[in-house]
């Protein structure tokens, strides 16, 4: 219980980091971005939300550095993230909770596909030590983990796109259908998914692969496998049973982890397929300056990043009882 | 850019690595190196990962040998195939594309090197102090380490180069280096934590010598493995993240990089319009040098821990089975 209440205090110190550095990162910059992108919206947004941007930024303000940002953590404490320039009048709030289930779908669903995938094909190949599947697989993987997600991605769109049209090349469903619940808008999601998915799973695999062949390599050395096999036991008790339930701890927590890094993880990805998530929406508001949903989003991802992280420390207490008594 | 920038071979949750016993330190750089050169022809994946970089360094010092165009004039027709005169074809503004993935190698090169120098040099010195130092100097160097740990580092990059512009190679190797030392310096505290209480570091304090003479010459060789690992590490780090912000359009456009051309066909359409090359080009150069590192890396770990090395006979499988 002193462990996750430390930790937790590690995470709340944490947050305050990133809260402080979006306020004073533009405040630090060499004659202070917010000032063009202030000028750049003065038409076509309305003075009062100008005002509070002013005031967010620092600009034209006769406030002290320290009651500004008091002020702006106040604010964020309050989930007051104000408006957004890019999708104005629509509330920062407003445009990340669209973005959400998106990403959510997309990445979380890869995500655990990839980690099942990953695992399996690692326990099998540590088993299987020398065999074809382990001569190969960790040299790829080793140069899968060297591709840019979003190269990937593009290569997709070449193949299965350009050339072979089979799938769409981007948006998340097609824009001429009206979002409903019905069968087919739901096929036509799916439809759109499935080069993102391929992508992303394509790039995470690997880790999970080599992750869990290492360890697993390490634990079929163990005294206890030998016990097992001196025992008798058939080979598929002492793979799963013996060996992979002691080697999955590393992969389990880095899978409680990854689990954090959904939310914000693809964000290339999302980005060449345009796909309407959380990382498709934070590179429109870097590339339109939007700075206040790029400062939102980027909070967004922090506390989901922090709360998996904790999500994984709580996880390895509960299965792993050696790491209990160090509290 | 779903996970931390861990090493390819220890992935996110992993056990912190179990370095081999360290000794006193092995003076003369003459027989180390020469066991390193023999490691590098006896591992194949060395072998493929050195060559590789040796020819990318040669293409980064001497781009004009093989390219001979002007690899930023907007000269030639637009939009050409592959021929003799352009080997790779042309892009959609008019420039020869061989010319452009040749000189951009050294951008790419520059930002590799430095990253790895600097986070791992970064490292050294905040993982190394917290554990010598300890007390508060240790809590306090510790948490600002596992602080940045955990703030996820390719948004906080995207937010750090949108603030700043326009970013060119000098600010992205500051950005990616500030960003991207932590999980080195983590691994190295605990090693030097493990060696605190070592025999040949008690010899050393008995004999009289200075703290900083120990940490140079007592602590920080036994960790060679460890440095060259975060080295590699970083230095993939940087190739992929700083191409991935040159791609969104978050470096100098100006400047000659595969990221930037990247950027350039993506705003051209390059894959609608029919211009793979320019798409595919330094794609495959990005992926052939990160691939250098990241087999080099996968190597040495291979050298340090015999565990994971390919089994070669058959009859040992048997028996271990």
């Amino acid at each position: 219980m002193r462990f996750i209440l430390r930790r937790l205090g590690f995470f709340i110190l944490t947050l305050w980091a990133a809260v402080t550095l979006n306020f004073f990162l533009p405040r630090l910059m060499p004659g202070n971005p917010a000032l063009a992108m202030l000028a750049k919206f003065r038409g076509p947004v309305n003075p009062s939300a100008l005002k509070a941007l002013e005031v967010a930024f620092g600009v034209k303000t006769h406030q002290s550095l320290i009651s500004q940002y008091v002020g702006y953590l106040g604010d964020i404490a309050t989930g007051k993230f104000g408006t957004s320039l890019y999708f104005y009048p629509e509330s920062v709030g407003r445009v990340i909770l669209d973005a959400i289930p998106w990403t959510l779908g997309l990445v979380g669903v890869t995500t655990i596909l990839a980690f099942l995938l990953g695992t399996g094909v690692g326990i099998v190949a540590a088993w299987r030590r020398g065999g074809a599947m382990d001569s190969i697989l960790p040299p790829t993987f080793v140069i899968t983990s060297a591709i840019p997600y979003f190269w990937i991605g593009l290569m997709l769109i070449l193949i299965f796109s350009e050339k072979l049209t089979w799938f769409p090349s981007s948006n998340g469903y097609d824009v001429t259908l009206i979002p409903s619940a019905t069968g087919s808008f739901v096929g036509n999601v799916l439809w759109h998914a499935i080069l993102p998915a391929a992508a992303l799973l394509i790039t995470t695999i690997g880790t999970w692969v080599l992750t869990m062949r290492n360890t697993m390599v390490t634990t079929l050395a163990e005294d206890y496998v030998r016990m097992a096999r001196a025992k008798g036991l058939p080979g598929r008790r002492i793979m799963f049973d013996y060996a992979a339930r002691n080697a999955i701890l590393p992969n389990l927590t880095g899978f409680a982890m990854s689990l954090g890094f959904v939310v914000g993880g693809a964000i290339l990805v999302e980005y060449v397929f345009n796909y309407p998530g959380v990382g498709y929406m934070l590179l429109q508001a870097v590339n339109n300056e939007d700075y206040p949903l790029m400062q939102a989003l980027f909070l967004l991802i922090t506390v989901a990043v922090l709360v998996a992280i904790l999500m994984a420390d709580i996880a390895t207490a509960v299965f792993d009882p050696r790491t209990r008594s160090r509290g | 850019m779903a996970m931390m920038p861990v090493s390819t071979t220890t992935g996110p949750g992993a056990p912190p690595e179990v370095a081999p016993a360290p000794g006193p330190a092995r003076r003369g750089a003459r027989p180390a190196l020469s066991r390193i050169l023999r490691a590098v022809r006896s591992n194949r994946k060395a072998t493929v990962g050195t060559a590789l970089l040796v020819i990318f360094i040669l293409l980064a010092l001497f781009p004009g040998v093989i390219a001979h165009d002007n690899p930023s004039a907007e000269i030639y027709q637009r939009s050409l195939g592959p021929s003799g005169a352009h080997l790779l074809g042309t892009t959609a503004l008019g420039q020869d594309i061989f010319a452009q993935a040749i000189w951009g190698t050294r951008q790419v090169l520059i930002i590799a090197i430095g990253v790895g120098l600097f986070s791992t040099a970064i490292a050294v010195v905040i993982g190394v102090a917290a554990a010598y130092l300890g007390g508060w100097w240790d809590g306090g160097l510790s948490l600002l380490t596992d602080v940045l740990l955990v703030i996820p580092l390719f948004p906080l990059l995207i937010v750090i180069a949108t603030y700043v512009q326009n970013a060119g190679t000098l600010v992205l190797v500051v950005v990616l280096t500030l960003t991207g030392w932590s999980y080195t310096a983590r691994q190295l505290r605990a090693q030097a934590l493990s060696l605190r209480n070592r025999d040949f570091l008690e010899a050393a304090r008995v004999r009289g010598e200075r703290r900083f003479y120990i940490i140079m010459v007592e602590i920080i060789p036994t960790m060679t493995s460890l440095l060259v690992a975060s080295f590699l590490t970083n230095a993939l780090y940087a190739v992929l993240f700083g191409s991935s912000l040159q791609f969104i359009g978050l470096g100098d456009p100006n400047s000659n990089s595969w990221g930037t051309m990247l950027y350039w066909a993506e705003n051209n359409e390059a894959l609608q319009t029919g211009q793979y090359l320019w798409t595919i080009v330094p794609g495959v150069l990005i992926l052939l040098l990160g691939a250098s590192f990241a087999l080099i890396n996968y190597a040495f770990d291979e050298i340090g821990n015999p565990a994971l090395r390919p089994v070669r006979r058959k009859t040992r499988v048997k028996r271990a089975s």
